[in-house]
């Protein structure tokens, strides 16, 4: 076995670093280095874009009936027509802001990007168990974006028919007007899944086989623990969407009714096999960022991650859990409400596990040495919106809230609460905190705390009044909320949300101009800014093609920071021989 | 440099198989989840629309899809044949059983594509002329979980053929077993889908 794990990585891998064109280096490339910084700027361009279609709605929302978009002539004629968004182009903005974040910018920031990076350096192995695969897991993403973004510009516009893509909606082009548009996008989440599963067989696989000596289960960072759970996921949901959204296409293509209730079809069927997938791509979403939440705490704090062992069953059992509460996405759909109690219960026992992992975070943070850099404000400030997500997603999960604030702006709230203050928190501060490791050279972290100050204020400015907007009564996905009775007076609220919105919209410039100024002009830095343990900083930053030149061997497990027994420092790197510390303390 | 160093480490321990092996398993997993997706599917359409479904043998031809399956499991057997004959180092039975195997899947490609013509050009159900995928959720279900069962069955044809031809270049040997091992869990995998998509689609 070793033999065969050191030639298909190890040796070929450094002997081609001198023979490579620039093709095979940074285009073509199989290091997962380079395939990780490739996700890394397709995510970030994607985010701008679903960031750029957020702003369009906010406008429309606070201001439905004053048109004058600004800059509203460089649009055609079909989606804004004197300066105002028409209610097609609306639906196309809801459906694809939506499609775009969880799609195109967060799913692969936080899989792509970071199981790529971090599993072989973390494992301390030369490369991915199948560098090939990984080389066609990010090209695979390539004809997902351009189909996504060429959308918008075929006959009939993007598709509107909600990112949930609910049937007969989106299998009839006559009911949205969207005819190509619709079936570009879900060819386009077709070649989505097929990238996601190469990539998720590929860490499946690595982290199950190709681990340094020493490193045992119990000695992976928990940003391998989430990624690898993170990946069984993935794998086991995304078929399933898969299948799904092939069988919608032939609803569209060529006259099949799967869906479609006058042929025979059921309605219900999409919704059961789209949130069979959809709710495990929740945990998808949140779990990665659990993971550099977990890291970046206990190296932040200089303590130990509290409770490794309840955080790893905590990951597994919310992974498990994932797969049986997807009816709670339905309670409003007309299935058997015996059903809709079940998955209330279900739904019900995911909030322990996450309370579990949200205090033992505190528990990391309690009495340590605190460093507040901006990877750290990023990783508190997770924790906090967190547990507001977290906490509002218990009052859906209960059948008679729900149906209450069904289909409102309290929805909106939630979803933005855990996925913008959690996985895009964690992402900022995943970013600040790798990047050294990346490209060789710090962050600014002025730049990076007023980054950080900003997003948090105008966050929570943004999106806890979306609760009470709910709570009155506001429509997700209204077009025009100015005419209904029971929503007269919140267009002051809706107004602020958007000032605050394009404010959140701007600070995220601030971040890139960090990321691509720091890249030339950022502070050198050395292997281990951070003073961290895993095995990723123990290498050059930036790692050389290959990572090691010798395999690591493991000693310790994740987090030994402020170790008692060792003197001169508070750190004690997993690969640091044990006779420097005192064997009672290296028998971990 | 430090390679024999390096190539010397032994991984930690996992689940002592190489990683290829591994590799195919977690993808079979993904593969079990998107025929789940599928005949999933064709269950809750079917219990949910009983009366829009033909008798087994109406509209199917059931007997030569019978020897079409007869054929794939012959197939899986010549597979097992080749991988025993590159465990021995038996060039000869390399070649012979992957040419086998490759010529077996080809030829139920051939049905099934003779098998689909006859259907859309001179069967009819239901009124409508010709039995197509826009023939009722019967067709709808028949030509999704066949189809796709199809494409599979073509990337592991077009697998075989390369294997093939690898063997003629005495790729194959004792030393050198992984690749057909591999390809033959897939070959098995699609061969086992097959029986279950024959016994519920064209017996039940």
């Amino acid at each position: 076995m070793a033999t065969i794990v050191a030639e298909a990585t190890g040796q070929a891998i450094l002997h081609e670093e001198h023979e490579q064109s620039f093709l095979r280096k940074y285009i073509f490339s199989t290091d997962h280095k380079v395939i990780a910084i490739q996700f890394l700027i397709y995510t970030l361009f994607f985010l701008m874009i679903g960031g750029l279609l957020a702003m369009l709605m906010r406008y429309q929302i606070a201001w439905p009936a004053r048109g004058e978009l600004p800059l509203g002539g460089i649009f055609p004629e079909s989606m804004v027509a004197s300066g105002y968004i028409l209610p097609e182009f609306y639906n196309a903005l809801v459906t694809m802001h939506g499609s775009v974040m969880v799609f195109l910018a967060i799913m692969p920031m936080l899989v792509g990007v970071w199981a790529n990076y971090l599993i072989p350096l973390q494992l301390g192995t030369h490369d991915m168990a199948f560098p090939r695969l990984n080389m066609l897991s990010f090209w695979a993403m390539v004809p997902a974006g351009i189909l996504t973004l060429a959308s918008f510009f075929v006959v009939g516009g993007a598709a509107g028919a909600g990112w949930t893509l609910y049937a007969p909606l989106s299998a009839r082009p006559d009911l949205t007007g969207v005819g190509l548009g619709q079936i570009m996008w879900l060819a386009a989440l077709v070649f989505i899944g097929l990238s996601s599963i190469l990539g998720s067989v590929n860490y499946i696989t690595t982290t199950i086989n190709m681990r340094a000596p020493g490193m045992t289960w119990m000695r992976m960072p928990l940003t391998i623990w989430s990624l690898f759970i993170t990946a069984i996921l993935a794998l086991l949901a995304m078929p399933v969407l898969s299948a799904a959204g092939i069988m919608l296409i032939f609803d569209q293509t060529i006259g099949t009714s799967f869906f479609l209730p006058e042929g025979g079809g059921q309605p219900l069927l999409w919704q059961h096999l789209f949130w069979f997938f959809g709710h495990p791509e929740v945990y998808i979403l949140i779990l990665p960022a659990m993971g550099f939440t977990s890291e970046i705490l206990s190296v932040g704090s200089r303590k130990p991650v509290f409770g490794y062992k309840a955080m790893v069953l905590a990951l597994v059992s919310i992974a498990f859990l994932g797969f049986i509460v997807w009816g709670h996405h339905m309670f409003q759909s007309g299935m058997n409400p015996m059903l809709g109690l079940t998955f209330t219960v279900s739904t019900l026992f995911i909030a322990v596990p996450s309370a579990i992992k949200t205090f033992n975070w505190m528990g990391t943070m309690w009495r340590g040495n605190l460093q507040l850099h901006s990877a750290m404000l990023f990783a508190i400030g997770f924790v906090a919106m967190f547990a507001i997500g977290g906490l509002s997603g218990v009052f859906m999960a209960s059948t008679p809230v729900d149906i209450y604030i069904h289909d409102t702006y309290f929805i909106v709230a939630h979803i933005h609460y855990v996925l913008f203050g959690g996985s895009l928190f964690a992402l900022f501060g995943a970013i600040y905190f790798w990047y050294p490791k990346m490209f060789g050279r710090m962050m600014d972290e002025t730049m990076g705390k007023i980054h950080f100050w900003l997003t948090f204020i105008l966050f929570n400015v943004v999106f806890f009044p979306m609760h009470g907007v709910g709570m009155v009564g506001m429509m997700r996905r209204i077009y025009d909320s100015t005419g209904y009775a029971h929503l007269q007076g919140i267009e002051d609220t809706n107004a602020i949300i958007t000032w605050a919105a394009f404010g959140l919209f701007a600070s995220g410039f601030l971040f890139a101009f960090n990321f691509f100024w720091s890249l030339k002009k950022g502070r050198k830095a050395e292997a281990n800014p951070w003073n961290a343990t895993t095995l990723e900083w123990q290498t050059p930053s930036p790692p050389k093609h290959g990572n090691w030149e010798e395999i690591p061997v493991v000693y310790h497990g994740p987090h030994e920071y402020s170790h008692p027994d060792v003197e001169d420092k508070d750190w004690l790197a997993q690969n640091e021989r044990p006779d420097v510390v005192s064997p009672a303390a290296g028998s971990h | 440099m430090a390679h024999a160093a390096t190539a010397g480490r032994v991984p930690e321990r996992g689940l002592d198989v190489y990683t290829q092996k591994v590799g195919m398993w977690v993808f079979l997993c993904s593969e079990v989840m998107f025929f789940a997706g599928l005949i999933g599917s064709y269950v809750v359409l079917r219990f949910g629309a009983a009366d829009t479904w033909a008798e087994p043998g109406d509209v199917l031809n059931v007997p030569v899809t019978a020897f079409n399956t007869f054929l794939l499991i012959c197939s899986s057997v010549t597979m097992v044949k080749a991988f025993a004959a590159a465990q021995e180092g038996d060039q000869r039975g390399i070649k012979l059983y992957l040419l086998l195997t490759t010529l077996l899947g080809a030829t139920f490609l051939g049905v099934q594509v003779y098998e689909y013509i006859e259907l859309v050009l001179h069967k009819s159900w239901q009124g409508s002329h010709g039995f197509t995928p826009a023939a009722g959720l019967y067709g709808a279900t028949f030509f999704t979980m066949t189809g796709f069962h199809g494409f599979h069955v073509l990337l592991g044809v077009i697998c075989l053929a390369w294997a093939t031809i690898r063997a003629w270049r005495g790729h194959w040997g004792a030393d050198n077993t992984h690749g057909i091992e591999v390809l033959g869990l897939y070959w098995h995998f699609v061969d086992l889908v097959w029986i279950i998509l024959f016994t519920i689609v064209y017996l039940i």
